[in-house]
């Protein structure tokens, strides 16, 4: 069977969304917490992400110039670095959008470099966008639908021939009890049934990292997520994120707000001009003259 | 919303409910325009069993192409070659052996009808893997070159005098080239009943019609059952599409659709779901373009022009791409107005006005109208052109439609993605506090 842990979601959820922020611990989570896959991360790695002299030009643009760092698991891990600093593109370098020119991306302690996208996502490593893309005409439910990993009806077969489609239905119905777990936890259900393309700027944020973590990841990296978001909503999805880092989720976040950083992260990597300038922590960064010149001069 | 929409949700049993009014409506008007212009009973079976052999074609072909394009976003332009990889292939495998001094230039394999059928719609979904594998990987418009490239290939090469004749097997086969191929093996229609054993039924339940149509009914009967046959089709193409697009399956067509990116973030091959989602298309326009031709009696090559393409094109924007139903009635409502409609109503007016000689040439036509205000040549001019025409109808039918309703007759209506409805609260059993325990829970 796919997943017993999923059910249990439910019944704590509703605690969750009374207020309390009392989602226990990821270490304790195969009894409880919102623990949205079979598989908890591989506590014994201590940094799951390592990047490693990547580099990519965009003609004769440099977007990313050997940079190289690493994401301690369980950590709220900032990205941060004037516009056009190459984050979103690191990003892509990581997650298989682009192919890096140079370097090397290891995930898990597993060479990942150039591989397609959904073999990455596969392996517990995520992205939301930027821009958020969610998928405009399918409905907040059909968005999140679409997350979970190996849904048996995925194959046509099975979908369409009699006898095996009640298989199918049957995994429906469960995928289904997650995704309204998961929509509780967001407190979105008003807009369950709203075709995505409707949503506001900020509900499009809350939707896509809903459906990444439907997909029962490992580690996240978002791309921005409160760009647009109005302030209360921010303060919930990083209320949200917050509580999640807390059950063994691992996040990297890209961020030009450098207060919000500050505030959230427990390290910080600085990356200008394609290059990492320094890493830290929070005060390190802060103290760091290196960084404040490449915020004055790289025009916030 | 629309009056339409009114109109449609007060139809008794949903979608099928809508699409038989439809067909009901478009029957309706056929028969009283006959009637009131004193058509023969014979001439109305007659119409009525060609109408719904088009009918049928076009349903079944635009229900493939809304899998491909209405759900997955693959803009295939080939249609046609589809349909002629079929029936070609089909034909060299069910023609009866080759037989020096026979009508037939070349043989078949000599199989029985349903493995050339299977044979065909393998070929065409085999077609459809090649083409798809490279132009998947680049920008979706190369599909859209490569596809129409391909059916044009296709066509090319029946015409062409290398597989005019070949051997197979060590059998004399071949596609007879541009003089096109006889299908010379047993009636479709026959072989059908005689699987179940009731070929002398039918022939009785013909000889019945005797009462309405003394002269030789079977022509007339068997159009009318062939017809039926094919929106038995139909509703199997319609049920099987139905089922593929309500499912996690069709959730990942819908989603490559939206943004293939996101998709794949999200850990699906995308890939592998546009080439199955675009193979199954093909396999059923290869079936359709069988079941098009296979009574025909002969296959010409020309016969595939991509025409037929943008026909099957034109009858899924009027539906509605997106919508299996609007398919449907996109495929009626093309075949029944723009492609028979035209047709008919020239056959209505040489009824009723049996000797007006028309014109011959767009000159002699209007100048009557100019010089002694007489409009009577260039009407019949006008009817006399009429096939010609047909394309102007479907032109100025697909700029009103751009502008008046885009989105088809259903298209704006969006068919959910899932096994199970998805509905806008949680299910009342689940949303106690201990719901989530009703799921899979209990097997721990
Ligand atoms: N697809 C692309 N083609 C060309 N240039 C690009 C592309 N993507 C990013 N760039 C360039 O690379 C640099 C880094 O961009 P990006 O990674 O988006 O920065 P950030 O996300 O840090 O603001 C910018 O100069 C940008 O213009
Ligand atoms: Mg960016």
């Amino acid at each position: 069977m796919s997943d017993p842990d999923a059910t249990n979601v439910g019944s704590d959820h509703a605690g969750g969304s009374n207020g309390g922020r009392d989602v226990p611990g990821r270490t304790d989570a195969a009894s409880n917490g919102l623990d949205l896959g079979s598989g908890g991360p591989n506590v014994d790695e201590e940094y799951p992400l390592q990047v490693e002299g990547l580099c990519k030009t965009f003609g004769g643009i440099t977007a990313v110039d050997d940079a190289s760092f690493r994401v301690e698991r369980g950590t709220l891990t900032g990205l941060i670095g004037p516009n056009g600093a190459g984050k979103s593109t690191t990003f892509n370098l990581i997650t298989g959008m682009l192919r890096p020119d140079a370097g090397t991306v290891t995930f898990d302690g597993e060479d990942i470099t150039g591989q397609k996208p959904h073999a990455i996502a596969n392996r517990g490593l995520v992205r939301t966008f930027q821009i958020a893309r969610e998928l405009q005409e399918m409905t907040v439910l059909e968005n999140l639908m679409l997350a979970p990993k190996d849904q048996r009806g995925e194959a046509l077969w099975r979908s369409v021939t009699p006898g095996f489609r009640g298989d199918v239905v049957e995994q429906e119905e469960e995928l289904l009890e997650r995704v309204w777990d998961v929509i509780e936890f967001f407190d979105i259900d008003h807009i369950a049934d709203e075709y995505a393309g409707n949503l506001s700027g900020g509900q499009r944020k809350l939707l896509e990292l809903a459906r990444a973590l439907l997909t029962d990841p490992d580690m996240l990296l978002l791309d921005e997520p409160f760009a647009g978001v109005n302030p209360s909503l921010e303060k919930r999805l990083l209320e949200h994120v917050h509580e999640l880092r807390e059950q063994g989720y691992t996040f990297l976040l890209v961020e030009h707000d450098m207060d919000l950083i500050m505030e959230n992260c427990e390290r910080v990597i600085v990356l200008h001009q394609g290059q990492v300038l320094t890493e830290g922590s929070p005060d390190e960064i802060q103290a760091n003259e290196e960084v404040i010149e490449a915020y004055l001069g790289g025009n916030v | 919303m629309s009056v339409r929409d009114d109109v449609a949700e007060r139809i008794p049993g949903g979608d099928a409910g809508l699409i038989v009014a439809v067909l009901l409506v478009i029957y309706a008007a056929y028969v009283l325009a006959g009637v009131g212009l004193g058509y023969s009973v014979r001439g109305q079976l007659n119409t009525i069993g060609v109408l719904t052999f088009y009918i049928g074609v076009f349903a079944m072909l635009a229900l493939a192409l809304n899998l491909q394009w209405g759900y997955t976003g693959l803009f295939n332009i080939g249609i046609v070659g589809f349909m002629a990889v079929g029936i070609y292939v089909m034909a060299l495998v069910s023609k009866p052996l080759y037989e020096s001094g026979g009508a037939a230039q070349v043989g078949g394999l000599g199989l029985p009808l349903i493995v050339g059928i299977v044979a065909g719609m393998v070929a065409a979904a085999l077609l459809g893997a090649v083409i798809a594998l490279p132009a998947l990987r680049l920008r979706a418009d190369y599909l859209a070159i490569v596809t129409i490239a391909m059916s044009e290939i296709v066509r090319f090469s029946f015409l062409s005098g290398e597989l005019q004749q070949f051997r197979l097997f060590g059998e004399r086969v071949g596609f007879g080239g541009g003089s096109g191929l006889i299908l010379d093996f047993t009636n479709p229609l026959e072989a059908f009943f005689q699987s179940f054993g009731l070929w002398d039924a039918y022939l009785g339940f013909v000889s019945v019609f005797e009462v309405i149509i003394p002269n030789n009914p079977k022509p007339v009967v068997d159009g009318l059952v062939y017809g039926a046959v094919l929106l038995g089709f139909v509703a199997v193409y319609f049920w099987l599409l139905k089922r593929t697009g309500e499912s996690p399956f069709g959730r990942v067509l819908k989603a490559i659709r939206e943004d293939e990116d996101a998709a794949n973030s999200l850990g699906k091959n995308t890939n592998r779901f546009k080439i199955k989602a675009f193979m199954l298309g093909c396999a059923l326009m290869g079936l359709a373009g069988i079941l098009w031709l296979m009574t025909s009696g002969a296959v010409t090559p020309n016969f595939f022009r991509p025409r037929i393409t943008f026909f099957v094109w034109i009858a899924l924007i009027i539906g509605g791409a997106g919508s299996n139903t609007g398919s449907v009635l996109g495929g009626a409502v093309f075949a029944a107005l723009l492609y028979q409609g035209p047709r008919y109503l020239k056959n209505l007016i040489d009824t009723v006005i049996p000797n007006a000689d028309a014109p011959s040439g767009f000159g002699p036509a209007v100048s009557p109208l100019i010089s002694n205000f007489d409009p009577a040549p260039l009407f019949f001019y006008t009817i006399d052109s009429v096939r010609q025409l047909q394309l102007v109808f479907m032109g100025l039918a697909l700029i009103w439609l751009m502008h008046n309703r885009p989105e088809g007759m259903l298209g704006h209506r969006k068919e959910t993605a899932a096994g199970i409805p998805l509905t806008g609260s949680r299910a009342s059993a689940s949303a106690e506090t201990d719901g989530g325990d009703a799921g899979g829970g209990s097997d721990e």
